[in-house]
């Protein structure tokens, strides 16, 4: 669904990433690692058409990523749930509205998606806050929410950004689980972290490939952790 | 086809769509503010318009493009002179036809004040030649000087050439009341399309966050096309109506002639303001609307 083949990018002349070759199968679980500025964001960047690869090829759903025109690249979107590592909401709008937007853009709001969305804010903790404005949630209901915007559309692929960025580890665990038991569901999904021990933890769950960035090059890390 | 739905969405409106722009009234009362000062001036610079127009086409009319000459000469170089006028007026630009009135034609026009038996030949009544002008007018000064020099019993009257200058005077308010209306039109739309961009810059993280979760810009736009088409809409109504109403107001002088009197409107030109608020909604949408996708295109 997601493959990359020979891909690079580079923000203006510097080079960040280059001969990126990858293959998201249906129902795989991939940890992205690499220290911080290595270009875990930008090489998620460049799996929702957010960023165009510089050179080599990125196929999302069996299209050439390049040739996408806006519109299509809307349509992907919708079948791809991001976290985003700043996971940015509209302020103005109370959290279950936040969550239900991909629908609402979609235009597949109706009122038969009210208990599939109650369900849901339940489901990641939030039924408490889902009148609260973003602005009033705390770091792991922030990740939470944003974790529920991304599958609020049933998505096949979840791609998230250091979704335990700024959590504890109690809340960490919580996250995983939620995207592991996802994993469990059928979807495919990329988490992105720094943290080894979120990865070690998640190894005990399900059956996960670890992906290493550095230096700007993409390798499969040893499963010595 | 996105521009259709832009059109339906706009009449059916769609108050979900709607709240995903939070409200920013600042744009929205400056949006209105000038639509319906814009309004007000439209149907000041409508009227003028209209007014201009009637007077220049009523002058026009009464001008009816006709003089004539009154000849008085000794009864033996009557028909002489008639002759050489004749000669004189067809060398003179401007004039379509020249023609000397029979005896039975001055006959039947002395004949309400003298009865039918008027011996005209032995009266010294002047000899009449009604002259047509073409459009564009003959010189008066140079053809009454070369009757003077030629035939001196000759007298050009032309008492209605005086409104000439008028009527061009008119037409030209004519064409400033359409220039004004067009530079209204253009700085409504300049002044919607920096409120609007203000409103799209403000409001960078709303649309970073509608693409990222899979809005497309025709959906995006349409959420603030919306917003300010309609307000505009509504500002140039209410200017629109308090710009008829003042003019409805407007005191009455002598009912012909004087000019501030006639400016106004009559009968079915009344209807004439009514095309404004729509206008104005027309541009505000062409305006947001190229702002917005202009916008969306600096973002992935
Ligand atoms: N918009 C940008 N413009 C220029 N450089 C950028 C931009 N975003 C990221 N970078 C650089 O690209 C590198 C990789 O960044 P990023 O993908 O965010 O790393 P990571 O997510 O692994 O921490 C960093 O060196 C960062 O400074
Ligand atoms: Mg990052």
């Amino acid at each position: 669904m997601i493959e990359m083949q020979d891909a690079a990018y580079g923000y203006g002349a510097t080079p960040i990433l280059s001969d990126m070759t990858l293959r998201l199968a249906p129902g795989s679980f991939h940890f992205l690692t690499g220290p911080s500025g290595a270009g875990k964001t930008t090489l998620l960047k460049l799996c929702y058409a957010e960023l165009l690869a510089t050179a080599g090829t990125i196929t999302l759903f069996g299209q050439d990523a390049n040739g996408l025109d806006r519109d299509a690249i809307a349509r992907t979107r919708q079948r791809i749930g991001v976290v985003h590592q700043d996971c940015e909401f509209l302020d103005h709008l109370p959290v279950s509205e936040n969550i239900a937007l991909p629908l609402v853009v979609a235009g597949r709001d109706s009122a038969d998606q009210d208990s599939n969305l109650k369900e849901l804010i339940a489901w990641v903790g939030l039924s408490g806050r889902a009148h609260a404005r973003p602005p009033e949630l705390s770091g792991g209901e922030r990740q939470r929410a944003a974790l529920a915007r991304a599958i609020i559309m049933d998505p096949d692929v979840i791609l998230a950004d250091e979704p335990t960025g700024n959590v504890d580890w109690d809340m960490s665990l919580r996250l995983l689980n939620l995207l592991c038991e996802l994993n469990r569901m059928g979807k495919t999904i990329v988490i992105a972290t720094h943290d080894l021990a979120l990865i070690r933890a998640a190894k005990a769950q399900v059956q996960a490939r670890v992906l290493r960035i550095a230096d700007g090059r993409l390798t499969a890390a040893g499963t010595n952790l | 086809m996105t521009l259709l739905l832009d059109l339906i969405a706009l009449l059916k409106g769609d108050t979900q769509a709607d709240r995903i722009v939070p409200r920013t009234g600042q744009t929205a009362r400056l949006t209105a503010a000038v639509s319906g000062a814009m309004a007000f001036l439209a149907v000041f610079a409508l009227a003028l318009s209209l007014a201009a127009g009637r007077l220049a086409d009523r002058w026009a009319e009464a001008l009816a493009q006709s003089a004539t000459i009154r000849l008085s000469a000794p009864e033996a170089e009557i028909e002489a002179q008639t002759q050489a006028i004749l000669t004189i007026l067809a060398q003179t630009p401007g004039i379509a036809t020249a023609r000397a009135l029979s005896d039975d034609e001055q006959r039947a026009l002395l004949e309400p004040w003298f009865g039918p038996d008027l011996p005209l030949a032995d009266l010294p009544v002047p000899r009449l030649i009604e002259i047509k002008e073409t459009a564009e007018g003959f010189d008066a000064l140079g053809l009454r000087q070369r009757l003077a020099a030629e035939t001196p019993g000759a007298v050009l009257d032309d008492h209605t050439r005086w409104r000439r200058p008028l009527i061009d005077a008119a037409d030209r308010l004519r064409l400033l009341g359409w220039v004004s209306l067009i530079l209204i039109l253009g700085s409504t739309a300049a002044m919607i399309t920096l409120a609007a961009q203000a409103a799209l810059a403000l409001n960078q993280q709303v649309l970073r966050v509608l693409r990222l979760v899979g809005a497309r810009d025709s959906y995006i736009a349409r959420a603030f096309v919306r917003r300010f088409t309609h307000r505009a809409l509504t500002g140039a109504g209410v200017g629109a109506a308090l710009g008829t109403l003042a003019i409805a107001l407007l005191p009455r002088a002598a009912d012909e002639g004087a000019f501030l009197s006639g400016l106004g409107f009559q009968g079915a030109s009344w209807l004439w303001p009514l095309t404004i608020p729509p206008l104005a909604a027309a541009t505000a949408f062409w305006a947001t609307r190229i702002a917005a996708l202009r916008r969306l295109r600096g973002l992935r």
